[in-house]
């Protein structure tokens, strides 16, 4: 299992990314009790048949490390799900897109810690390609409800995110939204 | 901070390093960020790169890059770091504190960090 929940929302939204897509919307609701996190893609999609293995570890498709035998993203969250009362859910289409949910219990003492939210929004929104993303934060306890689109700040931002210049500007732009 | 202070902000920095880089001057930190870098903090190392570059002034100087597993899964949080005129070099177990040694020695000093480099990526990992 991941060491907080951002780092798990990392990884699969990386993989949504990877898959191809011109569009990524990620939803971050959070309160006292629960973080609802969707992370939506247009990109390739699996079958139901590759579905199914991406579930076990011991699957990969082979493209991005050709030898190895290990696929660790997906297991890694229904291991977090399945052991602090979360709800995890996958639905795919071959050519539209996949959609993963998932719930988690922050009342369950087993639950890792959030982790950092504007971190993790700075992370995804530099992950190299040309796809666009939308994201959605709220945040109950703190009354916070923000959205940041990719091409928005990157027009902001002189049209690139790949410097250190602009990652840096993006990092404190987000904090200001995370901390209002 | 709005939208437009975030823009006016980047207009003040100098936008030069398109340019650099087209010409192999630049220098480049890409992270690797696989399942298992993230799961050995390789979040916490891009956050300490992106602290300690901003601290020394060298923001218009760097680009960082993001990319997948690089095979050496043992050795995550694994960097590459491409400065210009200095050979390629991939660094491996890069916590926060290495991370500031090398934008410090490598970087600035132009020295490499030679205990650490794992040297290029697994053979079964790299493109035929």
């Amino acid at each position: 299992m991941h060491y907080n929940l951002c780092d798990m929302i990392a990884d699969i939204t990386q993989n949504a990314v990877e898959a191809g897509s011109s569009h990524v919307t990620l939803e971050c609701i959070q309160s006292s009790d629960w973080l609802d996190v969707t992370v939506k893609d247009n990109g390739k999609g699996m079958s139901p048949d590759v579905l199914a293995r991406a579930e076990d570890p011991f699957y990969t498709d082979g493209i991005k490390h050709p030898k190895r035998k290990v696929g660790l993203g997906i297991p890694f969250l229904i291991q977090t799900a399945e052991e602090t009362d979360g709800v995890w859910n996958i639905q795919s289409v071959p050519g539209k897109g996949t959609t993963v949910t998932m719930k988690f219990n922050l009342t369950n003492i087993d639950t890792p810690p959030v982790g950092n939210i504007s971190g993790l929004f700075t992370e995804i929104l530099t992950l190299p390609g040309e796809y666009d993303m939308d994201i959605h934060r709220q945040n109950s306890i703190t009354g916070n409800d923000y959205r940041l689109n990719r091409k928005e700040l990157k027009d902001a931002l002189g049209g690139e995110l790949d410097s250190a210049a602009s990652q840096i500007l993006l990092r404190k732009y987000v904090d200001s939204q995370e901390k209002q | 901070m709005t939208l437009e202070e975030l823009r006016k902000l980047r207009g003040q920095m100098k936008t030069e390093v398109e340019k650099r880089t087209t010409e192999g001057k630049t220098t480049q930190i890409i992270v690797g960020m696989g399942t298992c870098g993230i799961a050995s903090g390789a979040k916490e190392t891009l956050n300490a790169f992106l602290k300690e570059i901003d601290e020394k002034g060298l923001a218009d100087h760097v680009m960082i890059r993001q990319t997948g597993c690089m095979g050496l899964c043992a050795h995550e949080p694994t960097v590459e770091v491409i400065v210009p005129d200095m050979p390629k070099v991939i660094y491996g177990d890069v916590s926060a504190k290495v991370a500031k040694e090398i934008v410090e020695k490598h970087i600035i000093g132009k020295q490499l960090l030679d205990k650490l480099i794992i040297d290029k990526p697994a053979a079964d990992i790299m493109a035929k």
